[in-house]
């Protein structure tokens, strides 16, 4: 028989992080900060209103892009939010969380042999995805230094005449980093003198610690250039309703919804109900989420200096990024003993883009006892490997 | 009200051992600002009390408890507030409210058994001057408690990695 398997699909690097799934499923007890998820439940009134629709018979396809009345909210959501504006009808698709948010973009956008810039460490899907658009990744790194920020030096040095997109995640995931006003006007002439289009993932939007979310499209001169991608997993602790969505100019859109109609038909109905719901009264309740992610940051980040594992304050997402350098051990090295030794799960840096090695994503989505043990443990281990 | 008092008194309700070392990280302010704070707030009444919350339940002390509905006739000038600072004074009265609706004070009374509930309400709240009818309603289970939920949900299963 022939071997099957695609060029493409042969072609994506196995995941970096499957070895830690196999080790965890050995060691008993662990405390887990490797999982990019709310530890919350969705607010009770968002599953009611879902259990509801269901209930009463809402269990059809609903329009391509989304059902108008989830269309509707987005639109106005992002208006009183953000201060960015987009048409309900022809410029927001309701997609299968942005992960699939994130894939039809990218498919809408790139040709054979176009590069696209990925800002990275970041979430590892964007390279994968580009690869199978029949694009090249490019990786820009941010750095610890600059507070994981994206930099206009670093950016220039990688546009090339080929180059056609850049894709960033801010708050960001791994490092906590984010991009205030001022950053983005940094890199904007860059984007325009190139003629470059701007994905941005803003999924964490909602989980800003100091200072509110800044959405790049707000600035006028990259209004018909981006393409946001936002979603309720994070801030509404909905990550398996997999609802995301994805606002661009009418002529990116509709090319993007060509696509998402063939690949995923429309987002669940159910999720939708129920993300509609989020946005109309979950805000009271989203509010106290993130403030309690303010608190378990404080605590976390404290503690992780306090060990020596330096770790700048994060001021979006819910990711502490310390370094490890500190312990002579390389991230990958750090992750497996840690998680060997004290049973504590954390995401080798490297993985998630070169400019990762050295440090450890650690989610601080857990509760706070939790946080006070994993620090105690990871007190301990370093302690066993001075 | 000051968002630094907000946290910490949210922090203390929540659980009023946090030493203060660890508060003053929370609330992101000094040692000595969270002393000073909780000292004022302590001062001005705003926190009235530090305390336990008890499922006597569990600890092998099922007290009987029970919530009593008071139909009162108010006085002239004093209204509610005379016959309610009489009725705080009886220990067994945990909570109690003036309400709005078809009865006036409702009471939260706990006792050793359902007979002594039953003598506490006939003998001594019932006769009481200006009282005019009780309905007593014996709690049979508590399933949360200010805040704290009592009976225990499994926990979903995560797994212990994504990106």
């Amino acid at each position: 028989m022939r071997d099957f398997v695609s060029e493409r699909a042969r072609a994506i690097p196995p995941s970096g992080i499957r070895r830690f799934f196999d080790i965890a499923q050995t060691v008993e007890d662990v405390i887990s900060l490797g999982v990019g998820e709310p530890d919350f439940v969705t607010p009770w009134c968002v599953c009611e209103a879902s259990i509801y629709s269901i209930e009463q018979g809402s269990t059809a396809y609903t329009s391509n892009k989304g059902t108008p009345q989830l269309r509707d909210a987005v639109s106005r959501y992002l208006d009183t939010r953000f201060n960015t504006r987009y048409d309900a009808e022809e410029e927001i698709i309701v997609t299968c969380g942005v992960s699939e948010a994130a894939d039809i973009a990218i498919r809408a956008v790139v040709d054979p042999g176009d590069e696209v810039l990925v800002a990275e460490p970041c979430y590892v899907s964007y390279t994968p995805c580009v690869a199978l658009a029949g694009g090249v990744p490019v990786s820009v790194p941010c750095r610890a230094e600059d507070e994981f920020r994206l930099t206009a030096d670093a950016l220039a040095e990688r546009i090339t005449p080929r180059t056609k997109v850049l894709v960033a995640n801010f708050p960001n995931n791994p490092t906590g980093g984010v991009m205030q006003e001022a950053d983005w006007r940094g890199i904007v002439d860059l984007l325009v003198d190139h003629d470059l289009l701007l994905i941005s993932d803003e999924v964490y939007a909602e989980l800003t610690y100091d200072g509110g979310h800044f959405s790049p499209a707000k600035i006028p001169e990259l209004r018909d250039r981006t393409i946001t991608l936002n979603g309720f997993s994070k801030a509404f602790a909905m990550t398996g309703w997999r609802i995301g969505y994805l606002c661009a100019p009418p002529e990116i859109a509709a090319a993007a919804l060509k696509i998402h109609q063939y690949v995923a038909l429309c987002a669940p109905v159910m999720g939708q109900i129920a993300a509609y719901e989020a946005l109309r009264i979950g805000e009271a309740e989203k509010d106290a989420m993130v403030r309690e992610y303010r608190l378990r940051r404080n605590l976390f980040v404290d503690g992780l200096n306090k060990l020596g594992l330096s770790c700048h304050v994060p001021k979006g997402a819910f990711y502490a990024f310390p370094s490890v350098e500190s312990t002579g051990m390389n991230d990958t090295e750090f992750a497996e003993a840690l998680l060997r030794e004290q049973h504590v799960a954390v995401v080798p840096g490297s993985v998630l883009g070169p400019s990762g090695a050295g440090h450890v994503r650690c989610a601080y989505a857990v509760s706070r006892d939790d946080l006070k043990e994993a620090l105690s443990r990871m007190g301990t281990f370093l302690e066993s490997i001075k | 009200m000051d968002e630094k008092n907000r946290i910490l008194l949210q922090l203390l309700e929540e659980n009023c051992r946090t030493p203060l070392s660890e508060l003053a990280v929370l609330a992101e302010v000094s040692e000595e600002d969270v002393k000073d704070r909780i000292d004022r707030l302590e001062a001005a009444g705003a926190i009235r009390r530090y305390g336990a919350v008890v499922d006597w339940e569990r600890a092998g002390d099922g007290n009987v408890a029970a919530v009593i509905e008071l139909k009162v006739s108010p006085e002239r000038d004093f209204g509610y507030d005379r016959i309610a600072e009489r009725l705080t004074r009886f220990p067994q009265v945990r909570s109690l409210r003036l309400m709005t609706g078809i009865y006036d004070l409702q009471l939260l009374v706990a006792g050793p058994s359902m007979h002594e509930i039953a003598r506490f309400v006939s003998e001594q709240i019932a006769p009481m001057d200006r009282i005019r009818e009780t309905a007593t309603h014996i709690i049979m289970k508590t399933y949360k408690e200010n805040g704290t939920t009592f009976a225990e949900r499994e926990e979903v299963d995560r797994l212990p990695y994504s990106f």
